[in-house]
């Protein structure tokens, strides 16, 4: 079979195929009902309708569904295994596949393609904003750009989270596969169309709420903002059906001996993930819902001019997007410390407190979410609420830096790239936690809200709690998902360039923002005094896009070399790494059995797992 | 060929039992439930904050009745369960299109008769049949409308569902022992009506009327 064909009748392909047909159908079906009815031509409710079905014909076309339409029809289908006969490995890559290493693999290269959309957006409107006056945007592309890229990077984010949990933790707890591999499946490949629609969106005239998208703004928007509305709507479904499966495998599929304090820690910061994934989630699709129907249908829930009530929606939007910077932040901080050990050779230290705080950082972010809304009007006593609930915030976080520090504390550090990328998410981490508090606390914030601090602030929260720890994570299991090595000057380069780049940025947008720079703005004042300062952001930006682009053609082309890499590289105690890599189909030949900490580096005759032996008569 | 067998072994070998497959699932259903209370609590809690102490003026004959006619489906899909596990096909069966059909009525009770998507009037037994409400009506339109709907789309795919399992079990499959299909449909119908019970008042009954 050639290449051209296995791409020309890939999921992929069908599944993009079936979505333009579905949007199409939708569009034309619901013009006719109008022009039946006798109603004006309008675009939008047509658009709205396609967008939501062109979901289920991209999933139909792709083949997701065909499973679960066989077992309507009262068939048993068993599942799938390994590389279709006949077809090269790669091609398993491009269609929907049940293997969680698979699909884990899926969820990340999409993900890096995402985040190389979402950077190339915020290069663009950065040159914009590298000096005063306007140079070649206008406000409505600019307002496009940043929005897109708010959107753009939170699917990234998602699909990052995604890819970690859905490699590793079966991996980790000695589970075959996730409990659904079907569900698993869904998971990955709804957020395909999702982020179609999305990027469709700023095709179509863009919109210009940024990615919270406010009513009444929003419901003035341009058609743009209910394709962003639909893409992110959808994308809940992924969050969900992840979040359960992870949840549901976690409880039911651990090797025999991991009690819950003996699993690997990342498995902790994933199910505290899955939390607030599978709850969350489902406020902020009620809050997009609404706007979308007000907006289509004419149901008023927000806009004040027939009685409804702005505010509900931010209360309905941060009570998801609140908990869900945590859903960023957790899988990376469980990265920090599932690596910290291993390159330190010391055991983790507090481990049971590193787990417990995870879930307290879980829980406590349900409970601080309208700290987004100190100007936004609402009653002062609330005010006092959330700015307490907020500062309790720094107990678990603070109790995950006391660890870290404790656990490199006299360790025999090496510093390997994946290290590196983890001292660079501590040191930037840092930095987005201790400019916090001060959003935190009402006076603070009244002055600063919608400035560049928030940027600045948000931005080293983001880049600290998961692009670095992911970044460490990429580099640290290339060799077990390749089984090749990276080239580790290359990898260095990245690190060396990427993270000075990131405090010049990150502390540049915090400088302008004290000096009065508003977000979301394409233009500034020159006397405001901070165009030097946006040029120097500007200039670290782009330092930041290059150093990605060497760790992509770093791992591409490492991927590619013949030359095998150790077993175990990092000589680590994980389960993952006692068995060959790449990872065979079924991951364990025999299953393991936990017989000691996970931890425990440095401790003579400390075992974690044994390998069982084979059942006999086999 | 004796490869691929070997290879259809091996892989048989990695599938869990159906005792295990359905205790993930149980599981599984359950969290998708908790999941779904955020959905149905989120637009409870838009209703307080809209409507607060108020309510629109509605058919209280009428919301009665789907009441109630939606609770007794879940009498006879509770049958349903209790018939299959008893190996009792023809109970089962039967209970299963009562459910559907009871649904059924509840959906255009909703749709037909409360929403009045035709815009038709009737006055009988000195009860009007046809809703008044309209979904521009303000904030009142929009909250009533948004919760019947999510929940109208909920015993929809309930009833389909109920449909796909009494076909399923029209050509002979499910037995006492396998039939989590039927347990989750159960399960799923059950989970439905009790969130109605909570949108019941929530809609027809507390406050006074705006």
């Amino acid at each position: 079979m050639g290449t051209g064909k296995i791409i020309l009748t890939s999921s992929f392909t069908r599944g993009i195929i079936g979505q333009a047909v579905f949007a199409a159908l939708g569009i034309a079906f619901i013009n006719v009902i109008r022009a039946a009815l006798g109603l004006e031509a309008t675009l939008e409710p047509g658009v709205v309708f396609g967008a939501l079905i062109s979901v289920i014909g991209f999933l139909l076309g792709a083949g997701v569904f065909t499973d679960w339409i066989k077992w309507i029809g009262g068939q048993k289908t068993p599942l799938r295994h390994g590389t279709p006969a006949g077809k090269p490995e790669w091609s398993r890559y491009l269609n929907v596949d049940y293997n969680h290493k698979v699909i884990g693999i899926q969820y990340g290269i999409t993900s890096v393609i995402i985040l190389l959309v979402g950077g190339i957006f915020a290069i663009t409107f950065r040159l914009e904003l590298a000096q005063p006056g306007m140079q070649f945007l206008d406000n409505d592309a600019y307002n496009t750009l940043f929005s897109g890229h708010g959107i753009v990077m939170i699917a990234s984010i998602l699909l990052g989270v995604g890819a970690m949990v859905n490699y590793l933790v079966p991996l980790m707890i000695g589970a075959p596969d996730m409990a659904f591999p079907r569900l698993n499946a869904f998971s990955y490949w709804v957020a395909v169309p999702s982020a179609i629609l999305i990027l469709a969106g700023m095709a179509v005239g863009g919109w210009d709420t940024g990615w919270v998208a406010y009513p009444p703004l929003s419901l003035r928007a341009p058609l743009g903002v209910q394709l962003f509305l639909l893409g992110f709507y959808m994308n809940g479904f992924s969050s969900i059906a992840g979040a359960i499966n992870l949840l549901v495998t976690v409880a039911t599929m651990r090797a025999k001996g991991m009690s819950l304090f003996r699993m690997p820690i990342f498995v902790w910061a994933a199910i505290a993930t899955a939390l607030i994934q599978f709850t969350a989630t489902q406020t902020v699709g009620v809050s997009l819902t609404m706007a979308v129907a007000e907006r289509v249908i004419g149901l008023n829930f927000f806009d004040p001019v027939g009685g409804g009530n702005p505010l509900l929606y931010q209360h309905l939007f941060w009570f998801y997007s609140h908990p869900v910077v945590y859903v960023f932040v957790l899988p990376g901080l469980g990265v920090i410390s599932e690596l910290l050990p291993v390159f330190s050779r010391k055991p983790l230290f507090g481990y049971k407190w590193i787990a417990l705080s995870s879930l307290g950082i879980a829980l406590l972010g349900f409970l601080v979410w309208a700290h987004h809304m100190f100007v936004a009007g609402m009653p002062n006593s609330l005010r006092y609420a959330f700015m307490l609930s907020t500062m309790f915030v720094a107990i678990p976080t603070g109790v995950k830096f006391f660890s870290w520090v404790g656990t490199m504390w006299e360790g025999k550090l090496s510093f390997e790239t994946p290290m590196l990328f983890v001292l660079g998410a501590i040191s930037v981490f840092l930095i987005g936690g201790v400019t916090g508090p001060i959003l935190a606390n009402v006076p603070t914030d009244l002055h600063l809200h919608d400035t560049y601090w928030i940027v600045g602030h948000f931005h080293a929260t983001m880049f600290g709690g998961f692009i670095f720890p992911f970044f460490a994570a990429l580099y640290y299991w290339f060799p077990k998902i390749t089984g090749r090595m990276y080239k580790e000057s290359l990898g260095k380069l990245h690190f060396w360039l990427m993270t000075p780049a990131f405090w010049v940025m990150s502390l540049g947008q915090m400088s302008a923002g004290i000096m009065g720079m508003r977000r979301r703005i394409a233009d500034y004042d020159p006397a405001l005094g901070v165009a030097n300062t946006q040029m120097l952001v500007t200039i670290a930006g782009l330092v930041i896009g290059w150093s990605v682009l060497i760790m992509v053609y770093n791992l591409v082309s490492s991927a590619r070399s013949q030359e095998m890499a150790a077993m175990n590289p990092w000589r680590s105690r994980s389960p993952e790494w006692q068995i060959p890599s790449p990872v065979p189909e079924f991951n364990y030949d025999v299953p393991f059995e936990v017989v000691g900490d996970p931890y425990d580096y440095g401790l003579s005759d400390s075992e974690y797992i044994r390998m069982m032996p084979a059942p006999s008569g086999d | 060929m004796s490869a691929a067998t070997a290879h259809h072994d091996e892989a048989h070998g990695h599938e869990p039992s159906y005792a295990q497959q359905t205790k993930s699932n149980r599981l599984g259903l359950w969290l998708f439930f908790f999941s779904e209370l955020f959905l149905f609590g989120a637009l409870f809690a838009a209703r307080f904050a809209l409507w607060g102490n108020t309510r629109p003026e509605l058919s209280q004959v009428l919301g009665l009745i789907v009441t109630s006619i939606l609770l007794v489906s879940g009498y006879f899909m509770y049958r349903a369960e209790v018939a299959i596990a008893h190996d009792d096909r023809k109970t089962f069966l039967s209970s299963l299109l009562a459910a559907a059909f009871l649904g059924i009525v509840f959906f255009v009770g909703v749709v037909i008769l409360e929403w009045n998507v035709f815009g038709l009037e009737l006055n009988a037994f000195g009860v009007e049949w046809f809703g008044r409400l309209k979904p521009r009506d303000g904030v009142y339109g929009g909250v009533f409308f948004a919760m019947t709907g999510m929940h109208a789309l909920h015993v929809l795919s309930g009833v389909i569902l109920i449909l796909f399992v009494w076909n399923n079990g029209r050509k002979g499959h499910f037995s006492p022992e396998q039939h989590w299909g039927v347990e989750a449909t159960a399960l799923y119908w059950h989970y439905v009506d009790v969130i109605w019970v909570f949108f019941y008042p929530a809609l027809y009954l507390i406050g006074h009327l705006a």
